[in-house]
């Protein structure tokens, strides 16, 4: 993925009337990003999605958790996709739960657990995915890179 | 002192230094003490030396023979090269102990004096070697030791032959040994049998004529007077009948002797035939040194086996760490593969140590299995068991022995071949402590249990302490089934709810899902969840549920309600494999496949570059494909008329089949038209593990149909039964079931098998262990399934054909509705595929880089 490509997608005009990112500069393309649209998102699951970062192109597993009994809102969450334990990128594949109060994917090859919130994998402490700002604006979801 | 010490002062009695513990001996037991020490907190109290004799630090000697078949002094070492280091423990290799001075407290080698205020003797045991005249002759040599297997390999080189002097345990390893270096192979025995400590005289016989078999000359009943020069060989022997083998290389394996020599030259306690004598508590003669493994001797005797050592190794930790561990003797029950042949023992295998005992025994000299039972005069206790030629009924012997259980009514079932396989086995209270549960990480039932006494309170607990079921996962089920029952046993009250999220068992929320009709997840955690979660369920309930819903109503699991319950391989319809890729396995029915569908196969794994491999279920396994192309795949697959093998699912899998009657001379029935039928019946239902079938056409069995699930071979008369085998980690035989079926008869007795089955089993419990976790066992089976005891056989009956009416093959539902082909992108902001995907080649084909 390169950045040309991305920033195609992107909706440039929608972005600056915006009041909520409106702080956030826009002429690198390390800040908030359109990445895909509610209805690329699985309730109570996961999608994949490229980012533009200062690191270069990353691949994130967008997570999306519907507003309902146990939710004030919609909930939304980017982490790494890479999977540490198994090195694929396979994270956004896993099935969300909750584990002792906190909502987790778990990794689909090895099964280890990861804190949607954080990062934090519950099995080995020193072990964190990265995490991203997201949120949706309308019906589109962003992400800052 | 005479000679300087190596530290500067003796700080034994310093106590703010720890205090210096010395381990002579880097063999495998007393690598194992270093293990133990490390990992307890003893090195905040010790600092510790170790010395070894040898070059190498410590390896694995059971394993030894393996050095001539590819493994090198590295791959067998026990430990990393730097492990010693990083554990704050001092190695020093090659220097030997030549003295302890006990008024001293010092440790003499020849590179100087090392003061100890506590010392282990881990020596081990040396090869004994006949006094023969001729003995030290070159190309005489020992098995025991890396450097001495080096000699062997030397010496050889422009040898054809050789000669293993001693017909017991070692000495056929080191016949082993010999013949991986391409000698002609003789061994050379003093008493009238092979392995005389093990085996009986038919046992002996047996194992002759099968080691014999593999090339290797036995000479029995023959004593060596003495090796002179030879005329085709290097070396003559002669024995005591004045007959003669020539030879090239000799290698003495006539028994080992502890080597007690340091501990006998500085006066400690010795016995009369050798070894350190030592207490409960490994301490010898002098309070301040201790003895384990080989070295010692324990109320009279010596253990020579790895596994007493280890326990030696503890109760040494122990009495060091002021515990009060106690090593209290040792079963020498032993299973061994010698020259690739069978030879077990157990208990008093002889039935010397019993004076009333009685023995049952079973000889087949065409398969060339032996067995025999020493059992109480009563017949109710097991005392002890040889086998020779074949192993496999040694861990229920060893279990009905080592746990004292009561023999079975008739016993000689236990050692008679299985006809119809009704084969005793015991459920997880009755493996032995023992039994390895988890292989990967070498976890035994005992390792289980010991870490509940430690104080894990659940299944949790225990898999954190001995990292059980963390390697490859395929033990979790049995690990489960063993820790449940040690807890309980333990008056644990095991929490059977299937999560957190979840007061339910799997069966209670299948009750609960067919009574009040329950269609999706989310009323399911609402109505019936625990409240004080956030009701998003987990990957162990979520899944669970999923194959509830599709047991009961069959609506499509890639469904937007259900979606989001499945695995990967669930929501994708195919096996993901390690690097994020899938492998898709069309159906093929009994294993039948016309070449035109063939050839589609072969040009769809070209087009997009799959790996093929044909798999134990009689069907092709395309793998390395990506995400993205898994809709185009099968949009072509369908249109070839395949559909879905769900193969990726909890569900039935493949119906193995003989070509049966239509071809073969010998088949009765047509074995492949039953197995496409049945295929046809039950594909895709949803269990809660997966199903596999098979279908023989004759009593051959060519499908390995009794170690299936469902297994079913023909008769003249219809078709026998058989139910609840297994193949993979756990084999089992499947067992007699009903008898001469008619169609009808046995696929409605399928039916009701199966479904009782989806209805009561736990999540990712096989046929196999949830017939053994069955109160009341195959004859309650019987009783619901054959007799309807339950009443409940026209439910079972309707529900099954229920699920074989709404059947819809998943990939063709899939394909045609957009909305579920959005899913199946590997980005939703990027077509191009996943850059870190990386194939090599290999063998012509691709595989993971």
């Amino acid at each position: 993925m390169n950045a040309t490509a991305l920033k195609k997608d992107m909706d440039m005009a929608d972005f600056q009337n915006s009041t909520t990112f409106e702080n956030h500069a826009s002429e690198n393309n390390t800040a908030w990003q359109k990445v895909c649209t509610k209805a690329d998102l699985v309730e109570y699951s996961g999608v994949a999605a490229w980012l533009e970062t200062t690191d270069g192109p990353v691949q994130v597993a967008i997570f999306y958790l519907p507003e309902g009994q146990q939710r004030q809102g919609d909930e939304l969450y980017a982490l790494d996709h890479f999977d540490p334990f198994s090195n694929a990128n396979v994270i956004a594949r896993g099935i969300i739960g909750d584990l002792k109060g906190s909502a987790v994917v778990a990794s689909p090859i090895y099964k280890q657990y990861f804190r949607l919130e954080d990062g934090q994998c519950l099995e080995d402490e020193n072990v964190k995915l990265r995490t991203w700002k997201i949120a949706f604006k309308g019906d589109a979801v962003w992400v800052e890179g | 002192m005479s000679t300087p010490t190596v530290n500067a002062s003796n700080n034994a009695d310093n106590t703010a230094n720890p205090a210096k513990l010395i381990i002579i001996g880097n063999g495998m037991v007393g690598h194992h003490l270093v293990e133990q020490l490390v990992d307890s907190s003893a090195l905040e109290h010790y600092q510790v030396t170790v010395f070894g004799e040898e070059r190498h630090r410590a390896y694995d000697r059971v394993h030894l023979s393996e050095y001539f078949s590819g493994r090198d002094a590295e791959s067998l070492a026990l430990c990393e090269a730097d492990y010693y280091a990083t554990s704050g423990v001092t190695l020093r290799t090659g220097e030997a102990v030549i003295e302890i001075d006990r008024d001293s407290q010092d440790v003499v080698t020849d590179q100087g004096r090392y003061p100890y205020d506590k010392l282990v003797l881990a020596t081990g045991s040396y090869p004994f070697v006949p006094p023969i005249p001729g003995n030290d002759r070159d190309g005489c040599l020992v098995y025991r030791t890396l450097d001495d297997l080096d000699n062997i390999r030397a010496a050889a080189e422009n040898a054809t032959n050789g000669v293993v002097v001693g017909g017991g345990l070692l000495g056929l390893e080191a016949a082993n040994a010999l013949r991986g270096l391409n000698l002609d192979t003789a061994v050379v025995e003093f008493a009238s049998r092979l392995m005389p400590m093990q085996v009986d005289t038919e046992g002996g016989e047996l194992l002759r004529e099968k080691i014999e078999a593999l090339g290797v000359q036995v000479l029995t009943e023959r004593a060596t007077q003495r090796i002179e020069d030879g005329d085709a060989s290097r070396h003559r022997m002669v024995f005591q009948d004045d007959k003669v083998l020539e030879t090239d290389l000799i290698v003495f394996s006539a028994g080992i002797r502890p080597r007690d020599q340091l501990a006998r030259e500085c006066g400690l306690e010795i016995g009369e035939r050798g070894g350190v004598v030592v207490d409960d508590q490994c301490q010898t003669s002098d309070p301040a040194i201790l003895a384990i493994g080989e070295v010692a001797l324990w109320n009279q005797s010596i253990f020579g086996l790895v596994a007493p050592g280890y326990q030696m190794a503890k109760t040494a930790l122990s009495t060091l760490t002021g515990g009060d561990t106690q090593f209290g003797g040792a079963d020498m029950s032993t299973k061994l593969k010698l020259l690739g042949v069978d030879v077990g023992s157990i208990g008093d295998a002889h039935g010397n140590q019993n004076p009333s005992a009685r023995m049952f025994r079973y000889l087949d000299p065409l398969t060339q299995v032996y067995r025999k039972m020493v059992v109480t005069s009563d017949g109710k206790k097991l005392l002890g068991a040889m086998l020779v030629g074949d192993n496999s009924t040694y861990d229920t012997l060893l279990q009905y022995y080592a746990n004292g259980i009561e023999l079975p009514d008739e016993p000689a079932a236990l050692i008679l071949p299985q006809s119809s396989g009704a084969a005793p086995t015991l459920g997880p209270g009755a493996l032995p402590e023992t039994a390895t549960i988890c292989s990967c990480h070498n976890v035994s039932k005992g390792d289980i249990c010991t870490s509940i006494d430690a104080g894990a309170i659940d299944l949790a607990g225990v898999k954190d302490d001995t990292k059980a079921s963390t390697g490859c996962g395929g033990c979790s089920a049995l690990l489960k089934s063993v820790a449940d029952h040690e807890l309980e046993a333990r008056g644990v009250d095991v929490d059977k709810s299937i999560c957190e999220h979840f007061t339910h068992t799997r069966q209670e929320l299948y009750d609960i899902v067919r009574v009040e009709g329950i269609k999706t997840f989310s009323e399911l955690i609402n109505k019936h969840g625990n409240q004080d979660t956030h009701r998003l369920g987990c990957d162990i309930c979520k899944p669970a549920v999923a194959s509830i819903l599709a047991s009961c109503f069959n609506e499509p699991i890639t469904d937007a309600s259900h979606i989001s319950l499945q695995d990967t391989n669930d929501t994708f319809m195919a096996n993901m494999q390690k690097n994020g890729t899938y492998s898709v396995v069309p159906r093929v029915a009994g294993g039948e496949i016309t070449p035109d569908k063939l050839i589609v196969l072969g040009e769809v794994a070209k087009k997009y570059s799959l790996y093929s491999k044909v798999t134990g279920g009689q069907r092709i396994d395309l793998f390395s494909t990506r995400l993205e192309d898994l809709p185009d795949i099968w949009s072509e697959l369908i249109a070839a008329g395949f559909e879905t093998g769900h193969a990726y699912g909890k569900s039935l899998r493949t119906v193995k089949s003989c070509v049966g009657s239509t071809w073969c001379r010998y088949g009765v029935q047509d074995s492949v038209g039953m197995a496409i039928w049945l295929e046809n019946r039950y594909k895709g239902l949803r269990s809660p593990h997966k199903i596999k079938f098979g279908v023989s056409g004759c009593t051959r069995e060519c499908a390995e149909a009794q170690s299936k699930d469902i297994g079913i071979i023909a008769t003249e008369n219809g078709w026998n039964l058989y139910v609840c085998g297994n193949g993979g980690m756990r084999p089992r035989h499947a067992e007699l079931f009903a008898t001469d079926l008619d169609d009808e008869q046995l696929y409605r007795t399928i039916d009701r098998f199966l479904m009782f089955y989806v209805r009561t089993a736990d999540r990712l419990q096989r046929t196999s262990v949830w017939r053994e976790n069955l109160d009341g066992g195959l004859d309650y089976l019987k009783e619901v399934v054959l007799e309807d005891s339950l009443g409940i056989n026209d439910e079972l009956e309707h529900q099954m054909q229920s699920v074989v009416d709404t059947y819809q093959c998943e990939w063709a539902d899939a394909i045609s509705d957009p909305e579920k082909l959005k899913r199946f992108r590997s980005f939703v902001n990027d077509e191009r595929p996943d850059p870190s995907i990386i194939m090599t080649s290999e063998r012509g084909q691709l595989r993971p880089a």
